[in-house]
């Protein structure tokens, strides 16, 4: 492997063989993914992609929940890095067939791939996965734990238009209680120095919320008062089901953002969402295709740039500690 | 069994629960009792026939009494049976296990009681007490037959885990075994409020959902207001929070026939030791917070609680090793009971005598069972042990089928050296090392 440049390269501690989660990366470790990721944005937009500083290993995608977007953002970055990817959905799988969590990464684990990239519907099962295994851990996405890669993504995406995070304001708006993308940002944006707001209904804010460093808000003109960035959780739509909101109409009426919900943040305030969108649930058509206002598509792209820059620095410790071995 | 010769412990220091007295002695088992006890016993002569062992100093107790043990048998025996169970009693100095219902058949019919009764004989290197289920098939419909049951040998009647969600159903059997004078033993969980650990910050930080302490207070207000209603001797078991003292205190001090258990577990760990989602530390009720474990002490030693248990739920690897919202709750703990508890005497929060009335002489005594006594005439049931050798818990050498326990890896302070069931020795810690060298 030959890296751009050593600060740009290394920028995991040098024992981190998995990325499971935002809580415990450094400052430190996070700026530097997001410079590495930097250099990757214009890997994307070349007419030739490839960038193989990954070239003859094997990445293998184990997707125990759907996903479209993350899996072929996950897929594009391996490919660009030159690397072999195999995908492996929940619906191909053993598990199906009885086959436990734990014997299925057994059986992974010993084909030999170097970094295994995991979504899984339980908190702490990415976890639980990376101690069972010899290769690096790329967390996806675990229950309403982590979901690390969207965290840096979303920062990149606002460093690059803002050209900083510390000291903005940034709302997290509606599901935090189900939301792994909401606790990644709260850690992320917190170590940058951000102030970060969240702000639901009662019934979607988890206990101990406060405790995060983070505002608590129930109030959308309350909470996005002052805010340079309004990040929108997508709703699950079996929420409704278990008696926490009444209905999505009331829900978009007091949560859902619109033009006049975003008239309370700072003016000319970003809105960002992960994907994929209810749109008339929690965002107005009009506020998540707004040319200007909206990052949305931009994330996208970053997404691929982000990714690329873990895969990079993890390929990168786990060469090192085999050498090391 | 055949009779054993009577043994002599000299230089033991004799903690006895009901005299509440710590004092350096002798003590002479003969014909499976107690023969005698006491600083002067011996000061002149030695009995002619007596296997003599001089302790130098170990504490000679009465052997631990667990309220709240679950097996597999019948029905789930790779999880555990009453055998493996009692090994890992002896180990732990517990020479007599209250077994739960909660096996298949679930254990609602006399027939069942006589074949657990039977089995343990057989089978058991402890004494073996089963409790009946307080309704049929545990289901919460109908209540079983208490008064058969009863004479068949049921100490108790619980839905084991669980509690009755019809608070009218519940009322009748509190009234029905009022007049049996049966104990009725209550599981404080409100069955409609779901959780995967205690709620708070750090079940924020896993992505857990959180089972509020108010779940368990909803279900102790309504359990003690029963026993109010219905005048049943009602054990509520086991509680986990600051909130389910508070109420059971106040419900002693109105006069209330109510009593409580707590685990080891709960009163030596709490939801951080939960960490990155160590499922061996999954338990039902949830560990709780620092201040609720605090709280449990506290009512450790006003007697708030009266009963300290293991709550030894034994749960194979395939139910344990899955992500934390898969996993089964429940967590093993006959082997490590009396070395948690002790901490709570190492630190000055309870005497020694008073620590042994909550592992002993209380469950004793609320399931009326002949142990947990130091007295003259009283069955030999005795643990001795050294108080303050310290040891590492490491699960893969459980003598438990199942290998859950909860306080794997954690430094205590206690070993036991002899374990006594009935005048004969069950347990013997060297004979155990020599017989497990590699």
């Amino acid at each position: 492997m030959t890296p751009e440049s050593p600060r740009q390269a290394f920028p995991l501690a040098p024992d981190r063989q998995h990325l499971l989660g935002i809580e415990d990366l450094s400052r430190e470790e996070i700026l530097g993914l997001l410079d590495l990721a930097e250099s990757y944005v214009d890997v994307g937009r070349q007419t030739e992609k490839q960038h193989p500083l990954l070239r003859g290993r094997t990445l293998v995608n184990l997707f125990f929940e759907a996903s479209t977007r993350t899996q072929s953002s996950f897929e594009l970055a391996g490919k660009r890095l030159g690397a072999d990817v195999l995908n492996m959905s929940i619906a191909m799988s053993s598990i199906r067939k009885g086959e436990t969590l734990i014997d299925t990464a057994v059986t992974l684990n010993a084909m030999r791939p170097d970094i295994l990239i995991i979504r899984h519907q339980d908190s702490g099962a990415v976890a639980l996965l990376a101690r069972k295994v010899d290769c690096s851990v790329v967390n996806a996405g675990d229950g309403a734990h982590e979901h690390p890669t969207q965290a840096l993504l979303d920062a990149l995406t606002i460093r690059r238009r803002l050209g900083r995070i510390e000291g903005l304001r940034i709302a997290i708006c509606g599901d935090i209680l189900h939301s792994r993308v909401a606790r990644s940002n709260i850690y992320l944006l917190n170590k940058l120095g951000a102030h970060v707001h969240v702000i639901g209904p009662a019934t979607l804010l988890p206990t101990g919320i406060d405790k995060l460093g983070v505002g608590v808000f129930t109030d959308m003109r309350e909470g996005l008062k002052g805010c340079d960035i309004v990040m929108m959780l997508r709703l699950q739509m079996e929420r409704m089901a278990g008696a926490f909101l009444p209905s999505t109409r009331e829900y978009f009426h007091y949560y859902g953002l619109d033009a006049k919900k975003l008239s309370y943040a700072k003016p000319g305030a970003l809105v960002m969402h992960p994907g994929p969108m209810n749109r008339g649930v929690e965002i107005d058509s009009a506020i998540a295709d707004h040319t200007e206002r909206s990052l949305i598509q931009e994330q996208v792209e970053m997404g691929v740039a982000a990714r690329m820059a873990v895969l990079v620095a993890l390929a990168h410790n786990r060469e090192t500690m085999l050498r090391n071995r | 069994m055949t009779q054993a010769r009577p043994i002599a412990f000299l230089n033991a220091t004799l903690v006895d629960p009901e005299k509440e007295s710590e004092d350096t002695g002798a003590l002479l088992i003969k014909d499976g009792l107690i023969a005698d006890q006491g600083p002067r016993l011996f000061s002149d002569a030695l009995p002619p026939d007596a296997v003599v062992l001089d302790t130098q100093g170990l504490i000679l107790a009465p052997g631990l009494v667990d309220s709240r043990v679950f097996t597999g048998e019948p029905g789930s025996e790779h999880r555990e049976t009453l055998s493996s169970a009692s090994e890992a009693a002896v180990s732990g100095g517990v020479t007599a296990m209250v077994v739960m219902p909660n096996t298949e058949p679930v254990i609602d019919d006399v027939a069942l009681v006589d074949f657990l009764l039977r089995r343990a004989r057989d089978t058991a290197k402890t004494y073996v007490y089963p409790m009946a289920a307080l309704t049929k098939g545990l289901k919460g419909e109908s209540m079983t037959e208490m008064g058969l049951l009863a004479e068949a040998g049921a100490v108790g009647f619980t839905q084991g885990l669980g509690a009755v969600a019809n608070a009218q159903i519940l009322r009748r059997a509190m009234t029905y075994a009022r007049d049996f004078d049966l104990l009725v033993e209550t599981f404080p969980a409100e069955p409609t409020m779901t959780g995967q650990m205690n709620a708070g910050e750090m079940a924020t930080r896993l992505g857990l959902s959180g089972l509020p302490v108010a779940a368990e207070a909803i279900a102790v207000d309504r359990d003690l207001r029963l026993a109010e209603l219905t005048g049943a001797r009602v054990h509520i078991s086991p509680i986990s929070c600051a909130e389910s003292v508070q109420a059971i205190a106040r419900a002693k001090k109105k006069g209330l026939p109510v009593t409580c258990a707590t685990t080891a577990a709960h009163l030596g760990l709490n939801e951080h030791d939960i960490g990155t989602y160590l499922t061996f530390r999954k338990l039902m009720p949830p560990l709780r917070s620092e201040m609720d474990r605090l709280a449990l002490i506290e009512g450790v030693a006003d007697g708030t609680v009266d009963i300290i248990t293991s709550g030894h739920d034994p749960q194979p690897p395939e139910n344990k090793r899955l992500p934390f919202a898969q996993a089964a709750f429940g967590g093993t703990g006959l082997e490590t009971l009396l070395a948690a508890s002790l901490s709570l005497a190492r630190n000055g929060s309870v005497s020694l005598p008073a620590l042994f009335a909550r592992l002993t002489l209380n469950p004793a005594r609320l399931f009326r069972l002949p142990g947990g006594r130091l007295t003259k005439g009283a069955p030999a049931d005795l643990v001795l042990f050294d108080a303050d050798k310290p040891w590492v818990v490491n699960r893969d050498i459980s003598l438990s089928r199942s290998k859950n326990e909860p306080f794997d890896g954690q430094r205590l302070q206690g070993r036991v050296i002899k374990t006594i069931v009935g005048g004969h020795i069950v347990y013997d810690a060297l004979d155990h090392a020599r017989a497990t060298l590699p």
